[in-house]
């Protein structure tokens, strides 16, 4: 068994671009469910809508990069309102089943043949990525012991962590201030909250925008390191994927989702570089399992370990138990 | 865990050897005359656009297949000219219009046989838009049906327990699958298939209740991570039927490709018929037992106010239990009726899951009689919407009143009124 290639992707998985996106994307969900307890269960439609943003901007209409970001940010700050307004004085059950309907409604536009002139259909789209990627200041990849990355990566990690950085620090001091403190009461009791005369519905509002925004980057990066946009990667198990890391980092922590994504994705690339080479190797006998059913065991993991998170630890490995919003009603 | 039972089933029967498999989608058939194969007979698929798909010539078997590369409305062409001296289309439709779901199997039938003897409606220039409509609105309470089968038992455990169930559709994959795998493996007829299928749903949602949620009500698990637990378990679910089905989608073993019965212009396959009437009559038993029962009583009383009903001597627990099992036995029906209808395939719970979610939530959460009204209303607007927009954007619609009528009456149809949120 190639242990080295083995340990290599797993290593990598620490920093690689695909967990950056995540720890972006779980940035943007803390705000949502760990700070103000809104179950939004539409984050991938945050980070679609921003790459498509970005996309159609570039490979569709021809407008320069920057114009595509902005309007990626635009794409997300408009769903939020639109996602945000029906829903915001319900239910948290209300909200997790409207945004899931929204998040495919999206998911169902961007495949849809019919408008597939300016989405690509469920092909996607390609060819918006060259702008970014002619700013590349690295010529060679590196090499470095396990670490092995191309050029092409290594600018999107840089740029992918620079963001995390900046979205960390504005979750850091969005939380700290005032307003910060009013989004946390909200999870914790809104009616106290409002009776002190604060608008719960415009802080809530308020909190939607900025976890969508902060997630719409990891849309972005996820889209510039694939140099493809394809709708069936914006599905509801993505959003579940996000949940899993949130909560499993610990939901309301600043550090959370970047400690979630990185365990994460290290946890499940190992499994699913283990298993095929055991395959190969004859350790696991074919009537257990096939290279194409080893695929499969990497989701079941997930699903079991979301189940076990919630029953046994809620506020995963840095949060704070009371802090879990959990109990609602 | 509870899926180990379930683990055990499939491995030991070896379910991954059998079927007839075909990934991606197609629309596909068999042709014959009086049951003898009818080979080298070209069969054209369009897009509705007008452009060319692919076509395809029966082979010794009399089978045909062409695969589409999305969802959607194709026109299905027979070359009446290069079927054999002497045969021909009997109901004089060489030309059909069928819709083809993303990931499935469309069987298309062209019932053949000696020229003169037509027993269907002399060939016109096209399908009129009435014809349409009724097709669809029969479609459309097919569905519904469906929906309604899952819906009511979802509504019922988010009534009595207040759990939003997202693994509801993994109960509805559950019943399909243990159908295919008596209707296959063990080689039961797809009937006694179905009814195995049933009784074994309700049993899968007793013990996911025994062993799994009742154990976290007793946890005093909240009602927010009870939910986000139904998602996981939901993804575990789905990929363990991945891992033991394979991702194909199959057919059960007969009545796969039954020709219509022409009923006025519609012509309807018999199988769906009989489908709509046991969804019917399991529908309106389940109905008037929960209002003319104790136990329907007790569990109205539960699903109303818990804290009152456990203080009125019911058993709230025991009641929960029994809402459990029969909603894994409607699911498993739905699933059946699901397969019968479209094939089978590990995520078509999940598929249909936002759907059922849309009917209970128009009907009111909770109520009973709301999901089965709220899932008609999903059903057929789902289909009539094809009319003016295109299939695969038919769900967006569903999904789009969903949202609508959360924006204007939260409560649902035959929801109470009180402040939700």
């Amino acid at each position: 068994m190639d242990w080295n290639t083995i340990f290599s992707v797993t290593v990598e998985s620490l920093i690689n671009p695909t967990t950056i996106v995540y720890a972006l994307a779980a940035i943007g969900l803390n705000v949502h469910f760990g700070y103000t307890g809104l179950l939004n269960f539409g984050q991938s439609a945050f980070l679609g809508v921003a790459a498509y943003g970005l996309a159609m901007s570039v490979a569709t209409y021809g407008l320069p990069f920057f114009v595509g970001i902005l309007v990626g940010l635009a794409g997300a700050v408009v769903l939020a309102l639109l996602l945000g307004v029906p829903t915001l004085r319900l239910r948290a059950d209300y909200l997790a089943i409207v945004t899931i309907a929204a998040a495919e409604i999206v998911r169902l536009l961007f495949r849809s043949v019919s408008l597939s002139k300016w989405t690509g259909g469920s092909d996607g789209l390609q060819r918006f990525s060259d702008d970014f990627y002619s700013r590349n200041p690295f010529t060679t990849g590196v090499n470095l012991w396990l670490f092995s990355f191309d050029r092409r990566e290594l600018w999107v990690m840089v740029v992918g962590w620079t963001l995390v950085l900046i979205a960390s620090l504005v979750v850091f001091l969005a939380m700290r201030s005032p307003w910060g403190r009013v989004i946390k009461a909200i999870r914790e009791d809104e009616d106290a909250v409002r009776s002190l005369g604060k608008n719960v519905f415009s802080y809530k509002m308020q909190s939607l925008v900025l976890g969508g925004v902060l997630g719409s980057l990891g849309g972005f990066v996820f889209a510039l390191s694939r140099a493809a946009v394809q709708p069936d990667t914006f599905g509801t198990e993505f959003t579940f994927y996000m949940y899993a890391i949130v909560i499993l980092g610990g939901a309301a922590r600043v550090l959370g989702p970047i400690l979630g994504a990185a365990l994460f994705w290290v946890l499940l690339n190992f499994i699913n570089a283990l298993l095929p080479a055991m395959i190969s190797d004859g350790l696991i006998p074919r009537w257990v399992m096939d290279a194409n059913q080893a695929g499969a065991v990497g989701y079941i993991l997930v699903g079991a370990i979301l189940i076990l998170l919630l029953i046994f630890r809620p506020q995963g490995i840095l949060g704070d138990k009371r802090e879990v919003m959990l109990d609602a009603r | 865990m509870l899926t180990a039972f379930l683990g055990c089933l499939f491995v030991s029967l070896g379910l991954s050897a059998t079927g007839a498999s075909a990934a991606g989608q197609a629309v596909q058939g068999t042709l014959r005359n009086n049951g003898d194969p009818v080979a080298g007979v070209t069969i054209a698929v369009t897009a509705q656009d007008g452009t060319a798909i692919g076509s395809a010539t029966s082979a010794a078997d009399g089978k045909w297949s062409v695969p589409v590369p999305a969802g959607g409305t194709y026109k299905v062409d027979l070359d009446v000219s290069t079927l054999p001296d002497g045969l021909s289309v009997t109901n004089g439709r060489p030309s059909l219009t069928v819709t083809v779901f993303a990931d499935n199997v469309r069987n298309v039938i062209f019932p053949l046989g000696p020229k003169g003897t037509s027993s269907g409606p002399p060939p016109d220039s096209g399908v009129s838009f009435w014809d349409r409509t009724l097709d669809l609105l029969y479609t459309g309470v097919h569905f519904g049906l469906t929906i309604a089968l899952a819906a009511l038992g979802l509504s019922l455990i988010f009534g009595t327990m207040g759990l939003t169930n997202f693994s509801h559709g993994e109960l509805v994959t559950f019943g399909a699958l243990m159908a295919f795998l008596f209707n296959w493996i063990v080689g039961l007829p797809l009937v006694l298939a179905a009814v195995v299928a049933v009784a074994l749903g309700g049993l899968f949602g007793y013990l996911q209740d025994l062993v799994f949620w009742g154990w976290l009500r007793r946890r005093r698990t909240g009602i927010i991570g009870m939910m986000i637990i139904s998602i996981g378990l939901a993804l575990m679910l789905r990929y363990i039927y991945l891992f033991m089905f394979r991702g194909s989608t199959q057919q059960f073993r007969e009545y796969v490709a039954q020709p219509g019965m022409d009923i006025g212009p519609l012509s309807i396959a018999p199988k769906n018929l009989i489908m709509d009437g046991v969804a019917i009559l399991v529908l309106v038993a389940v109905s008037l037992a929960l209002v003319l029962t104790r136990l329907g009583k007790a569990t109205r009383a539960v699903a109303t106010n818990p804290a009152l009903a456990a203080a009125s001597g019911i058993n709230v627990d025991r009641i929960i239990r029994l809402v459990w099992t029969i909603g894994g036995a409607l699911a498993a029906l739905s699933g059946v009726m699901l397969g019968i209808f479209q094939g089978i395939n590990y995520q078509m719970g999940f598929q249909m899951l936002l759907l059922v979610f849309a009917a209970v939530t128009l009907g009111g959460l909770g109520t009973a009689f709301g999901a089965l009204i709220g899932s008609l209303v999903v059903g057929i607007a789902t289909q009539l919407s094809t009319l003016w927009i295109p299939v695969e954007l038919k769900n967006v619609g569903a999904l789009a009143v969903l949202i609508i009528i959360i924006l204007f009456r939260p409560q649902g149809i035959l929801g109470r009124r009180e402040r939700i949120g």
